[in-house]
């Protein structure tokens, strides 16, 4: 399958800014020669005058989702109002973005008219929202596709609160958890959205932080292809908030594995035997192959 | 004919001006364009344009992702089409690659951001722009901020339904209308030089 974007209408390189011509240069992004999270740091897969925080979480994690997809040509990723959402418009994939909590909505149609526009070829929807477009105001779409057993995947960037308004507790914010807007402290637990999903359909679903890449790859591309194939799939992807919870830049790796290790984020992977069926003769082929 | 008696003409027309639409203006048909919120001829409104274009002192084209990318087949040809239209007016073009809000960051002496249009315009003197490219909603947002705050006279060629918050706006614009554009503006700069 090819791996490719899309490139700058020629005519207009001379005027593009230079951010973007290094964006889609020839043999600097990841997307070419099949490098995946190998060839992350060899070239750029979202502009680095993006505007996330310094340290963002989500910013990491989006660059690595972007060079895991297996598919990127034809895929089509769908965001929702948050801090990611602002840094869409800086890759040179095809990008939605839906109104707050539609995301999954959206993302049910479009695939459905890509199946009937687009028979021939594989196209792979990805919704990549934040925790509040996705396990608060948007929680009835998400599972809703999920019941509907649409097949996309849903990549939920966990940053533990609404950041991107100045820092109110979300559903994925941890009991007890104090922010800018929630000065007394969240009064209930953390959503457990990868049970919530797997009880509701999802023929994939996991949680996990961006510290270890091989392992991130890896589950980026097994939601993508149980999507694409089998079923609905869910990840949840830890992506701490340097802005919100008061962490140096260079604490968000530390921060993403002292909470695998105090096991208050744990990864977990949940993978229905008929998604598990065709893994296994996936994963199974490429070590043969 | 539109009985619409609110003009969308250059401003500035104030903080928060109301949206076209709201004012009575109506998107055109097709196979009709509209000037200064009036539904017209496509053929009157391509004089127009090229009027428009050729007086003045610093035309710009603004292209936006739809057609600064090339992301499906045709946009390519419809891009060339676009800076060859430019280059016969002699326009300046400055790319709308992202939409992202910037402020206060923005470089307005190299780039155009929708929530802050009119400081690129004011800094480059710009007194007549081509919006082109550019997804509809973001447009009508751009639009509506130039003609609240500057003296801009707006065109949208849209390849849609049009923009009422644009001074002149075509639809559906594909290839075609823009080649047969260039052809109209070309030839009365040909008049406007022998005149």
């Amino acid at each position: 399958m090819k791996k490719d974007v899309f490139k700058i209408s020629p005519c207009f390189e001379d005027i593009m800014p230079q951010e973007y011509i290094e964006l889609v240069r020839e043999n600097t992004s990841p997307f070419d020669n099949n490098q995946g999270v190998n060839g992350l740091g060899g070239g750029k897969e979202l502009i680095e005058e993006h505007p996330l925080c310094a340290g963002c979480g989500l910013a990491l994690s989006l660059r690595m989702i972007l060079a895991s997809l297996p598919n990127p040509e034809d895929t089509i990723v769908v965001g929702s109002t948050g801090c990611s959402a602002i840094a869409f418009p800086q890759v040179a994939l095809h990008n939605i973005h839906s109104l707050f909590g539609n995301q999954n909505a959206v993302a049910s149609g479009l695939k459905r008219a890509l199946k009937l526009r687009f028979p021939e070829k594989t196209k792979d929807i990805v919704v990549i929202a934040g925790d509040g477009a996705t396990a608060d105001i948007g929680l009835d779409m998400v599972m809703q596709s999920w019941f509907r057993e649409e097949n996309i995947t849903t990549i939920m960037l966990d940053n533990e609160a609404y950041a991107n308004t100045g820092g109110q507790e979300s559903g994925m914010s941890q009991k007890g958890a104090v922010l800018n807007m929630a000065p007394t402290g969240k009064k209930f637990s953390k959503v457990s959205l990868p049970e919530i999903a797997r009880e509701s359909g999802c023929a994939y679903a996991g949680a996990v932080n961006p510290s270890n890449i091989k392992r991130f790859e890896k589950m980026v591309q097994r939601a993508i292809l149980v999507a694409r194939e089998i079923g609905p799939s869910y990840l949840q992807v830890f992506a701490p908030c340097p802005t919100n919870y008061k962490l140096r830049p260079n604490e968000t790796l530390i921060k993403a594995k002292s909470r695998e290790k105090d096991n208050t984020y744990p990864v977990k992977e949940y993978i229905s035997p008929t998604a598990q069926e065709f893994l296994n003769k996936l994963e199974e082929g490429k070590h043969n192959g | 004919m539109s009985n619409n008696l609110y003009r969308v003409q250059a401003g500035p027309e104030g903080y928060l001006p109301p949206a076209a639409a709201s004012m009575g203006v109506v998107l055109p048909e097709k196979g009709e364009a509209i000037v200064e919120g009036e539904i017209t001829l496509v053929d009157e409104a391509m004089k127009e344009i090229g009027k428009k274009l050729l007086t003045a002192k610093n035309p710009v084209f603004f292209p936006g992702p739809q057609i600064l990318w090339a992301w499906k087949e045709g946009v390519a040809e419809r891009a060339r089409a676009i800076k060859e239209l430019a280059e016969v007016v002699g326009a300046r073009i400055i790319p709308m690659p992202d939409y992202r809000p910037k402020y206060p960051m923005i470089n307005p002496a190299i780039e155009i951001n929708p929530n802050h249009p009119n400081l690129t315009i004011w800094h480059n003197k710009i007194d007549v722009c081509v919006f082109v490219g550019v997804h509809c909603h973001f447009a009508n947002v751009a639009l509506k901020i130039i003609r609240g705050g500057t003296d801009c006279y707006t065109i949208a060629l849209c390849g849609e339904a049009g923009h009422e918050d644009a001074m002149i706006s075509l639809r559906d614009v594909d290839l075609a209308v823009i080649q047969k554009l260039t052809a109209v503006v070309a030839e009365l700069k040909e008049v406007m030089v022998h005149d």
